[in-house]
């Protein structure tokens, strides 16, 4: 099946050498802007975007296809995924523009890094080395620790920036010193002949099982599970609004791939060890994000734990180790990317001058000052709930069936009942949108752009809640 | 055989759904027109219900008017509808109730009424769905569902505690039905390695079980259907959410939202898992039993007319239960005679109608009460019989239903189940017995203290009567009431081959 691309695969990553160029051509352009034409910066990161989705698009593959002496893959899976990161970072930045625009955020460097960080993403995703992998990794999370502290007049970003950065170098150096052992006793760093290679030496090696949980750490880190959460909700409380959204959106997919290439393709052979590190990982997301929510009055705080949680559910998919369970954690991963990119877009609706709308008393009477985002908030709410008929069911579902189906039924009943402590505190904010007078008489001010894709947000997220197959059988077809 | 080649159950589905979106779209400036829509939509679908009834076939026991179309292929999930004996006539129920409800709260509702009769539209429409799913998928959508509207409907609408309420009333039957969510997908992956995935109800039905496998299964399934039911001891959201709800809410919750649970029993547990249930009757029959009895006693002791109905229901729902489960006593008993087996289950079938009818019609006469002097205690009221005559009959006639009095169809149910009972043992029937003394007691002194005797107060003496809009609510709701009780043979005769197949089903040992 596996076919290598003539002219050095330049085809296979055309959509990141295009996305470079272009972050090149716009940081050149930048220079040359003041800040009343910063619009044009703005507009050329979205026809970039839309240039990279028609790349992507047009040198889209059937089947894998390997370029770069094995270092870089294009697959269908990493095709959707790369599209489907394009949507997402689009979609942040049209909730942003606002804010930044009132805390003087509206410079060239956000949409730079921002850019940087989604060629990160790229990189992960077509990774098919461990080096690449590395790559990867550091491009994205570099860009964040800067995007976080881009507010230079915030001490709490600041702090919370240098909290991510101290914390993500650690967890990058455990990453890189699980690769090297990998590297030792496999003797490659490619993920194809690093799986041959762990059949050869036996998964039971214990060199690899060091190396393993080395890895295991990273990845955790970096999807934010516990116990390797702390940064999270500093970083998602301290950051300005439009990173937090950033952060909890394409970053998410770039975990998810993380693992998929790194456990599922690169250690396959060795699922067994990794799944039990998995499930102590996942149990303990799932406590500790729906439990620690509950107490949280900050809405980025709440729905940072929240993702601790969900983070949880997706390694659920994954630790199931089957083919059935990875499709599960991919769906997972974008239905959670969906839900979350509106939650944080309903806080941006809300903020005003001096005003922030990311306590969870600002919501308070939404329903009486504007019913229709208060519905929309409402479908969000309940989605990430896991409540039918909203998208994050069927996510949950294709989770659960795949944990039942490798015989770890418990696991499946625990997290059910996870979620439903996790259901009361998405209850709270429905409550406090309709069961409460508003406490101000403040209206909404944002504008049409932001009001329009949030209300396709929550549309979609009820849309996909009625025909969840649009999404599902995407994923069954790019994970073969 | 059914004439009706149309979709019947997707438009009986979708009508009041769209109905619910429009009325939010219309929004509470045309507030005026949308009452009408509200309560057209909802005639119109009970008008197309009845047609249910009249083209049903009595002599089969299969699906009818079926309809499947391929939902979600990843999970081999349909959107499959479809009726017997058992789904219809609620169906009909929720149709028949739910334009007295609107029509309850045609001139009482001024809080965002718009939404208020889009939330129970849409309610409408999803109980209907849950009743006439046949793929389990299907079902549990619609039953998570159905939890959203009724949230919001005692979370805005509601009374003083209405957010502890509703909060308490989402998380409790949340909690009950996710591990129903786990064992759906157990089954779903048994049938997969029986060679053909499928979420299919009648599936799960065929599908193989060990016991053990099966009281798994049984449990998840119990506590989803106790929760919803509701049973002692996991009944104590009801009265709370009784309370707080508004009148509606208080009805559409008694009358459908419990006969879930009774309904849930008939179609899943007993069927998919019948081993478990013959093991664990007695674990049902005694909470049943309980909750007659000791919830009986309980609502004797009410200061609160609506807590006093929702602790009267759940004693009536201990018959649906006690009813569904007598049939393996009875089985043992006249060692594996299913003819007297099948009217523990027709009582309970009966039973959930009946109660349907009275306990949304005492709900219904709290509300005429409330609506006047914003008050449920009972020391708030007496004598009401001197300033509202007609009100007084009509709750004088409820309460004689509610106790069980012959010639109503409170009766018909309780009746069938007792008697079924002694055919399994005589304690059961003693104590299933005592209802019809404690029922009498705590609903007729209820309507002693609040109808009878001198004018208590002010308030009561400045009452008015009913004006034509409660009359009508009641006046349907008792020639229902009194026409059950005195023919309920149509009921019987539709549910018939149903029970019989039913009964025929679990006396197969699966193992």
């Amino acid at each position: 099946m596996e076919a290598v691309v003539t002219n050095f695969g330049m085809q296979a990553a055309a959509a990141e050498i295009f996305l470079l160029t272009a972050i090149c051509v716009i940081l050149l352009v930048d220079v040359f802007l003041d800040d009343s034409k910063r619009w044009l910066t703005y507009g050329l990161t979205m026809v970039t975007l839309a240039g990279c989705a028609f790349v992507t698009w047009h040198y889209s593959v059937d089947s894998r296809v390997t370029a770069f002496d094995g270092m870089f893959i294009a697959d269908p899976m990493g095709d959707v995924l790369k599209l489907f990161t394009y949507g997402t970072v689009a979609v942040s930045l049209l909730y942003s523009r606002e804010y930044l625009q009132r805390h003087g955020l509206f410079r060239g460097e956000f949409f730079i890094l921002a850019l940087v960080a989604m060629l990160g993403v790229m990189v992960m995703v077509s990774a098919g080395s461990l080096l690449t992998v590395y790559l990867g990794v550091e491009l994205l999370s570099l860009s964040l620790y800067a995007m976080v502290a881009f507010d230079r007049d915030s001490g709490v970003a600041a702090e919370s920036a240098m909290k991510y950065f101290v914390l993500g170098a650690i967890a990058s150096g455990c990453l890189l010193y699980g690769f090297s052992i990998l590297y030792g006793v496999a003797g490659t760093l490619q993920l194809d002949e690093l799986a041959v290679a762990v059949r050869e030496v036996g998964a039971g090696n214990l060199g690899l099982i060091f190396g393993l949980t080395f890895v295991i750490v990273g990845i955790a880190f970096k999807f934010g599970a516990v116990p390797f959460h702390m940064w999270v909700p500093d970083v998602y409380h301290g950051a300005p609004t439009p990173v937090t959204l950033f952060i909890g959106s394409a970053p998410k997919i770039a975990s998810f791939v993380l693992a998929i290439r790194v456990l599922a393709e690169g250690l396959d052979a060795m699922v067994a060890s990794w799944q039990h590190m998995l499930i102590a990982i996942a149990v303990a997301s799932m406590i500790v994000g729906n439990v620690v929510a509950i107490a949280q009055t900050n809405l980025k705080r709440m729905l940072a734990y929240s993702t601790i949680s969900h983070v949880g559910f997706i390694l659920l998919g994954i630790l199931a180790g089957t083919t059935d369970g990875y499709r599960a954690s991919m769906f997972y991963t974008l239905t959670y990317v969906i839900m979350s990119v509106g939650s944080f877009g309903m806080i941006l609706l809300l903020s005003r001058e001096g005003f922030e709308g990311d306590q969870l008393e600002d919501f308070k009477g939404l329903a009486r000052k504007s019913p229709w985002f208060a519905a929309v908030m409402m479908m969000l709410m309940f989605s990430t709930a896991g409540v039918p008929p909203f998208v994050g069911f069927w996510a949950k579902l294709a989770v659960l069936g795949a944990v039942v189906n490798v015989g770890l039924s418990w696991l499946a009943a625990v997290s059910v009942l996870l979620s439903v402590v996790a259901a009361y505190y998405y209850l709270r904010i429905i409550k406090l949108m309709y069961f409460d007078e508003p406490s101000d008489t403040y209206s909404i001010e944002a504008g049409g752009t932001l009001r329009a894709v949030l209300s396709a947000n929550g549309v979609a997220v009820l849309a996909l809640g009625i025909f969840p197959s649009v999404l599902l059988d995407l994923c069954a077809r790019v994970l073969p | 055989m059914s004439t009706i080649t149309w979709p019947i159950l997707s438009v009986l589905m979708w009508l009041p759904i769209a109905g619910g979106v429009a009325m939010i779209l219309l929004g509470d400036k045309s507030i005026a027109l949308g009452r009408w829509v509200a309560l057209i939509t909802t005639a119109v679908t009970f008008g197309i219900s009845t047609l249910l009834w009249t083209n049903f076939d009595t002599t089969t026991a299969a699906m009818q008017f079926v309809e499947e179309r391929t939902w979600i292929p990843f999970f081999n999930s349909y959107y499959a509808l479809g009726v017997d004996g058992f789904a219809m006539p609620l169906i009909v129920l929720t149709a028949f109730i739910t334009p007295l409800v609107v029509i309850a709260g045609w001139s009482v509702i001024d809080k965002r009424p718009a939404q208020y009769y889009a939330a129970f539209l849409i309610l409408e429409g999803l109980m209907i769905g849950v009743f006439s799913a046949l793929d389990a998928l299907l079902f549990y959508v619609l039953w998570e569902a159905m939890l959203i509207p009724m949230f919001i409907i005692i979370g805005i609408w509601g009374g003083p505690r209405r957010v502890y309420a509703t909060i308490k009333f989402f998380l409790y039957t949340f909690l009950g039905s996710v591990l129903m969510l786990v064992s759906l997908i157990y089954m779903y992956l048994q049938t997969c390695d029986a060679g053909q995935c499928s979420y299919a109800i009648a599936e799960f039905q065929r599908l193989p079980l060990g016991l053990n496998e099966q009281l798994f299964i049984f449990v998840a399934f119990l506590a989803a259907f106790a929760v919803k039911v509701p049973m002692w001891p996991v009944h104590t959201w009801l009265p709370d959410a009784h309370v707080e709800a508004p009148t509606g809410g208080s009805v559409i919750l008694a009358a459908i939202m419990l006969k879930m649970g009774g309904y849930g029993f008939l179609r899943f547990s007993l069927p998919i898992t019948p081993d478990a249930s013959d093991t664990l009757d007695w674990l049902v029959i005694s909470l049943s039993l309980i909750g007659v009895v000791y919830i009986g006693f309980v609502a004797l002791v009410q200061n609160d007319m609506k807590k006093l109905i929702a602790y009267s229901s759940i004693a009536h729902m201990g018959f649906v239960t006690l009813g569904s489960f007598l049939t393996f006593e009875l089985m043992r008993v006249n060692s594996g005679d299913t003819t007297g087996a099948a009217m523990g289950i027709d009582g309970a079938m009966v039973q959930m109608i009946s109660h349907g009818l009275i306990s949304g019609a005492m709900f219904f006469c709290v509300g005429v009460l409330y609506d006047r002097v914003h008050s449920r205690e009972i020391s708030a009221y007496g004598g009401v019989v001197n300033t509202m005559p007609i009100f007084a009959a009509f709750m004088v006639l409820f309460g004689m239903a509610n106790s069980g009095l012959p010639a109503t169809s409170g009766f018909v149910g309780e009746f069938l189940v007792i008697l079924a009972s002694f055919r399994a043992d005589f304690w059961y029937a003693f104590l299933a017995g005592l209802t019809l003394i404690l029922g009498a007691a705590y609903t007729l002194w209820l309507v002693k203290r609040v109808v009878f005797g001198p004018v208590a107060n002010h308030h009561v003496a400045e009452l008015t009567d009913v004006n034509g809009r409660e009359l009508l609510v009641l006046g349907v709701l008792a020639l229902a009431v009194l026409g059950l009780g005195l023919w309920p043979a149509p009921l019987l005769d539709v549910m018939r081959p149903t029970v019989e197949n039913l009964v025929q089903q679990i006396t197969v040992s699966k193992l």
